[in-house]
Formats: C-alpha cells, structure tokens, sequence
C-alpha cells in the first residue's frame, strides 16, 4: 500500500488537543504513523489549508427497509436530482433519499468517512446489509431497534436484566449490528393496538410496564454489555408540543443507572423533542430548559436533528409519530407499518418551509440548542438526514453554527411570528473551527466509542479530511459563504490511506467496511424451545433464517468486546 | 424562423429538450446543428438526426417542425417565449413545465404534452396522449395555468392534480379525467369515461356529453342553466351540478349536461 505525506496543513484534531498548528501528518497501511520516508511516500501539499479526520456521522437514515421504502414513494423526488455516471462513478438519483452509490459519493465528497445507520429493524437487517454494502467510500455500522423487542420487554417486565443482556447481546449479534436503538419506547407496542404513551409512566398494554422500565432496564443492560456506544434514544412525545418536559424526565430518570465516568444516554435528534408551548397555535421553543439541564448535567449527549428547510421525506420507526403528521401535514402520501413483534415504521414526505411559523421555529430550536449547550462534546451535528434535511446540507448547517451573519440571513427570511420568538438574535457565539471538528467527528466518534475515527493521532485510521480554508487568513464568519462552500467540496478525502477525492471529485471507489459488534457474553442467552415455539408463532421468519450470517456482509469490521454478564 | 425535418424514420425515442426557443436564441445556425441530443443510449448532435435550416425573412414561427416527430421527446420543455408549430406528430412530455409562449401541434401529441405547464399556451390538432397536464409519477403538482386545447380525443388520466388554467378538449376524455384535481377548469365537449374526478377536491369539469358513469362519491347539489368556461365563453346547458369527491371532502364540481345524461335523473329526487 502506498505511503502519503500529508505537508504543512493546519491540522484540527480535538482529540489530541491540537488547535491549527502547522504540521505534517504520515500514512502508512492505511493507518497514520509517526513518520515515512519522503523519497518512497506521495507528499501532498497542502500550504494554507485546513485538514482534519474523516467525518464521523452519528445518526443518518442511509439503507434499510424505511430508507427503501422511502425511495419506492418518491419518484417526484428523484426526478429532480439526476445523478449522472463518470467513467469511475455509478448513476443513480438523489435528492432527500439518494441511491446507494450516490450516497457514498456525497459523503466522501464532503469528507466524511464513517456513517452510522441509526434505526435497522432486526428482521429487516439483511436488507439493511445489502444496502449498506453498495454505499462504498464509507464505514457503516447499524443500531438495532430494541426498545419494544418483546423478548426483551419481557425480560424487563420480569426484572430479569441478565437474561435481558444475554438476549441483546444474541441479537445484536445476530443483526451484525452496533448499539442499542431505542424509538418511542413502550409507544411502538402500543401502536399495534392503536395506542400510544404519553409519559414516562404510561402502560405498555400486555407488558405491565412503563416507557421508564425500558429506557433504565435499557441503560442497565447497555451497561453490563460494556457496549462501546450508549442507549441511542429517540424519547417518547416527540414532535408534540410540550415534550420538552417528557425530555427532561428522561433524562432525569437516566441519571439513577449513571455511574460517574461515561455518559450513559444519547437522546437523537433532540430538536424534534425540545418543544414547548401547549398546542401548536402556542408552539414555541423549549431549547432553554434542555440546554440548561444539559450544562449542568454530564450523563447524556445529544445530537440535533436540524432542519434545513427542503422538500424533505420524514422517516422513523415511531409509527404512531409519523400518523400525527400525516394528520397535521395535509394528507399526503404515506407508508405506516408494525414491524410484527419488534417495531413500526411510517414514513411521509414533508417540506419543511421558511414561511411556516412552527417549521421556522424548529429551524430556531435545533441552533438554539447547539449554541445554548456549552461543552460541544456533549451535543453533535446532524439533520437526522433525511428527516430534517439531507445530509449533503451540512455544510449549511456548519454555516449557521460558525457565522451570526449566517444566522440573521436565514431568520431575515423565516415567518415573522417566528422570528419574535426566536432567541437567535440574542445569542453572539460562533464556533470556532476547532469546536466544528470536535461536532463533526471527534466527538462523535468518541460517543460511540470508535477509537480509531474522528482524530489523527498515531494508530489512527488513515481518514482525513482536506478542505480549501485557510483558518489564518479567513474570517470563516464573514466569509461564510466561501466557507461553507469548501466544506461542501473537500479538496481531499482520504480513506484508509487511499486518496478517493480529490478537488470535489471522485478518483477511487472503495468498499467501506461494515463494523459490527461481536457481544461476548459469559453464558449464551437460553435459546430454548419456548423462544422457538414463539417465533414459529408470532414472527414470519423461522428461526434458523432469522441471523444474518457472515456472505450477507461484504467488507465485515468484527469488534469483540467482553460483557460482564 | 429555423426549420427542422428528420433526415430518417427512427426507431428508438429521441431526448430532444434543446430544440426550444429559448435554447435557440442567440444561436448561429451551425450552433443550433451541434447541439447535443440522446438517440437511445447514444449522444448525437442535432444534426445528425434532423436537416435544419434558417429563413431570416420569417419571424414567426420561430421554429417550425415538419414530419413524423412522434419518438421524438420534450420538445420546448420549460420554455419561456416563442412559438413551435410542429407540423406532424410528436411524442412524449412535449411542452412539459411550459412558462410561457406558444406550441401547435398539427397532428397527434404523446402523453404527458403540457405535464406541470405553468402558463401559455398548447394547441393540438388531433388527438393528445395519456396523462395530458399530468404531473410526473409521484409529484402532486400538476398544471397551474395556461391554456391547453385539444382538437380531437384525449387519453386516460387526463388533468390530475390540476391546479389552475383551462383544459378545453374538443373530442372525449379517457378514464380518470381530472383525478386528484384541486383548482382549475376542464371542459370535455364530447363524452367521458369512468371514474371522472375522482379524489378531485376543487375545481370544475364540465361535460357536454354523456358521462359514462359518475362516482358514487359524488353527490348532487343544483341544476344550473348555465355555467361559465373562462371569462368569455359559456357553456349552455342545462347542466346537473355534483359535487365531491366527498371521501376526499372535496368540493369540486362535475357539470353534465341534462339533455346528454338522461340517467342522472334518478339524482333529481335528491334535490
């Protein structure tokens, strides 16, 4: 494998404490070490611009059943957004769910290396693999819905978290996934029957227990599994006016399983759950109370969720969610489903609009919270692509967190009642590029415990990250424009040591790899004949097809990790 | 005015959305030959497809096509000004996201002619295709003004999700005439098909024939002597009025005329 030198860039790696210092970076094996000789080594120099480690990507709908499904009712999506093929690269179509290949393209272009495919219901995991094998140029990594899995409401409702733990960990490895996903817990049983939960203490019907029970018995086996990544929750209420309040008891009632070192929670797409006011008409921020309790607490982090204003397709597991705003969105097409005995599912497209009081205020809420919350290691960036916005926004969303002049230009154009409520005016801090890197890749890979993501130190994956801004001679704030738009065309991507884009264009089309966790438990979950019995009764797989095995996955990353159970 | 002819038959569809007057604008004639259009897979210059030639006396039309255009797609999608007259048949999407001036059609026109038009004007002298002012698959905006006429039949699935400007077609209408539709006006002068309107949520359809059957989700609400077309013309009747379609709690409205459609009379009771 070739050795590259990376010369005289201004290097922002947060992990290592460094903060634009003029330095040379060396690859070698894909991997970054001390030094390579410079006669053998590609040296690329790169005098006056920013380099940083490849973009870590915490929460992104990339492949699965919804992501599919989501492509099958769009059509007048697709059209809009052709992507052309090259002599290197694939077509395909884009905008709000792009195909596969497409997907990969953009990310590497906007130097992001790592994206992890948040919600994979477990019987639809090898489809979810399938796709995630023809996105190439990134590492992927999946979080299996678990919150309303009845073996483990069972086990929870019994007080059985070992037992609980030892299923998880059969599942996670059967699915070949990542972390635990948690959506609406409780709420998603209760959507088969045409119900919800409206607080942390409602009855899941059939279980007798509480959304509460889940998301701590969650925690706990979360915790004897030493998983690298915490819970992945998406809390109940959400997008209901008022659920700040549902947040913050939340995350209060994590803060009994916390032990003092590592966060124990990570709430998604908090933006989403960060409403106050009592009905729509009233709908106003709740940004204040969330960011406040998070600055004074370190149990938890957070990821935002932004709106960018597109034509955009929602899509979530939280099936009861998705029918509130097929009723408050004008009807429009739509796809809700039970994922039998594990999930729901609905999906809708929505355009979230300047004009539109709450969408603006939405809009507001999701910067509120990124500049209320003081340490930006406890919050990260996304737009929960596609349900916010598309990923391939994100150089926008960096724009508004990096420039007020940014900020004041999108509000100038919001809704006028929205613009009132907004505390946007009253809040001057811009970030710095240095709190943008730790937003977009060094703090997420550190949540999700990826050790060799997000930073550039030695042993490190060689994925970097090379951007046309010059953090001695630009005022990123005013600039912004020019800012945003080098975020959006990396002048390099490099992916394990391979050079794959180059000035905004793809040069080579690597397999990423799939990382999944092999949970090693000290005794095996009881797979007796009760656990077969109810699969050949309430699931539509057999058993012994239900694990996806090892041809599913093109590239495998196998984590072995030790539980304490 | 430049004038264009196919040098051959062809057997495959041709992607033609250069030939527009406002791509044309500006251009020597030699550019014009060299501008890229897809046979099939293939990239070609229009050149080698088309003979085409310029006259400098004639301003309007500024393009004239004459021969079988009919596997010839999208042309004068999007434009803005100028006029088309196409002197023969043509094939799919023509005068698809039309803003502005003119296209006559002297022959048949394929589907989707005048899909997602926002304003000026569609002339067809024969018959026009399926999906006629229908949005592309998927899309829920559909015409939203400007002014189609067709002189003969029209296909199935004509005007869906319309949303403003006259439809007028001088022949029959196919199956799902104005499905989904939300503001607007189409006027059949002669009969039409099922399902006429369905999901329709505003709007006017108005049928001086016979309809072959209505919905059941259409209710009856008057019957008028008359009822307007657009601003100058009217359309005498007298006409039953319906009005649906309730299962989407609409409240479009289904003109046909009483002499035509003597079995909704049994709605009469309901008045």
């Amino acid at each position: 494998m070739t050795e590259i030198l990376i010369k005289n860039g201004f290097v922002f790696d947060p992990i290592n404490k460094i903060d634009c210092q003029k330095m040379d970076i060396a690859i070698k094996d894909g991997k970054i070490v001390k030094k390579v000789s410079e006669s053998n080594a590609k040296i690329i120099d790169v005098s006056g611009l920013t380099v940083m480690a490849g973009g870590v990507d915490i929460h992104s709908h990339i492949a699965g059943s919804e992501v599919n499904l989501g492509r099958l009712i769009r059509p007048d999506d697709h059209v809009k957004d052709v992507v052309k093929k090259t002599a290197l690269t694939r077509s395909g179509t884009g905008y709000s769910i792009p195909t596969t290949y497409v997907t990969g393209y953009r990310y590497s272009k906007m130097g992001y290396t790592t994206v992890m495919n948040p919600s994979m219901a477990a019987m639809k995991a090898k489809h979810a693999h399938e796709e995630l094998n023809d996105i190439p140029l990134i590492d992927k990594a999946s979080f299996t819905l678990l919150g309303d899995w009845w073996f483990a409401l069972e086990n929870i409702a019994k007080g059985d978290f070992k037992e609980c733990a030892r299923l998880v960990a059969w599942m996670i490895r059967s699915t070949r996934s990542y972390a635990i996903k948690i959506v609406n817990p409780g709420g998603l049983e209760s959507w088969g029957f045409g119900r919800n939960v409206h607080s942390l203490d409602d009855e899941v019907p059939n279980f007798c227990l509480t959304p509460r029970d889940i998301i701590i018995g969650m925690a706990k086996v979360n915790t004897m599994l030493n998983m690298p990544h915490t819970i992945h929750l998406h809390t109940n209420n959400l997008g209901v006016p008022g659920n700040y309040k549902t947040t913050i008891d939340t995350m209060r009632a994590l803060e009994s399983v916390y032990q003092g070192d590592k966060p124990i929670g990570h709430i998604t797409h908090i933006q989403f759950s960060s409403f106050a006011g009592d009905n729509w008409a009233h709908f106003k921020s709740g940004a204040e109370e969330i960011a406040n309790y998070l600055n004074a607490h370190n149990h938890m982090t957070v990821d935002i969720g932004q709106i960018t204003f597109a034509d955009t397709t929602t899509m979530t597991a939280d099936g009861p969610f998705e029918f509130a705003l097929y009723e408050l969105g004008g009807h429009n097409k739509w796809v809700n489903s039970d994922v039998e005995t594990e999930s729901s599912g609905g999906i809708i497209p929505f355009h979230f609009k300047r004009k539109n009081a709450v969408n603006a205020i939405q809009w507001s809420i999701g910067l509120e919270l990124s500049l209320l919350i003081k340490d930006p290691w406890k919050w990260f960036m996304t737009t929960d692509h596609p349900n916010g916005g598309p990923f391939f926004h994100y150089p926008r969303v960096f724009a508004w967190l990096y420039s007020r002049k940014a900020r004041e230009a999108t509000l100038k154009n919001c809704n006028k009642k929205a613009q009132k409520k907004s505390l946007l005016p009253s809040i001057d801090r811009e970030y710095t590029l240095y709190e943008l890197a730790i937003v977009t890749r060094a703090g997420t890979a550190k949540a999700l415990g990826l050790k060799n993501k997000g930073h550039l130190g030695i042993g490190a994956d060689a994925d970097v990250s090379i951007y046309n801004i010059n953090p001695e001679t630009t005022d990123i704030a005013n600039t912004y424009k020019s800012v945003r738009k080098a975020f959006g065309n990396a002048v390099y991507t490099i992916k394990d040591g391979e050079i794959v884009v180059k000035d905004a264009e793809i040069v080579a089309t690597p397999s990423g790899r799939t990382m999944w966790l092999d949970v090693q438990t000290k005794e095996p979950c009881r797979i007796n004949d009760e656990m077969k019995r109810k699969f050949k009764e309430y699931w539509t797989i057999e058993f012994d097809n239900y694990p996806v095995t090892d041809h599913y996955i093109k590239v495998p990353e196998k984590i072995s990790i030790k539980a304490s159970v | 005015m430049i004038t264009i002819t196919p040098k051959r038959a062809f057997t495959v569809q041709i992607q033609a959305t250069c030939i527009n007057v406002d791509v044309f604008t500006g251009k020597t004639i030699q550019d014009i030959k060299n501008l890229p259009i897809t046979e099939g897979k293939e990239t070609i210059t229009l050149n080698d497809a088309f003979n085409i030639t310029e006259n400098k006396t004639v301003e309007t039309p500024n393009i004239t096509l004459t021969g079988d255009f009919s596997k010839v797609k999208r042309i004068g999608q999007g434009m803005k000004t100028g006029e088309i007259v196409i002197n023969g048949d043509v094939g799919m999407h023509t005068g698809e996201k039309l803003s502005g001036g003119k296209i006559i059609v002297n022959g048949n026109s394929g589907g989707w002619t005048g899909s997602e038009m926002k304003k000026g004007l569609i002339e067809v002298h024969g018959n026009s295709g399926d999906y006629t002012a229908s949005p592309y698959r998927g899309t829920s905006t559909g015409m939203r003004g400007g002014l189609i006429i067709v002189y003969g039949n029209v296909g199935t699935d004509v005007g869906c999700y319309m949303q403003g400007g006259l439809i007028r077609i001088n022949g029959s209408a196919g199956r799902y005439l104005g499905y989904h539709m939300l503001g607007g006006t189409i006027y059949v002068e002669k009969d039409c098909a099922i399902r006429v309107g369905a999901c329709m949520t505003g709007g006017k359809i108005i049928i001086n024939g016979t309809v072959e059957l209505l919905m059941p989700t259409f209710t009856v609400d008057s019957i008028k002597p008359k009822v307007k077309i657009d601003a100058t013309q009217t359309a005498q009747g007298p006409f039953y009025v319906f009005l649906g379609d309730i299962a989407e709690r609409g409240t479009g409205k289904i003109f046909a005329l009483k002499a035509t459609n003597p079995t909704c009379s049994s709605y009469e009771k309901y008045l």
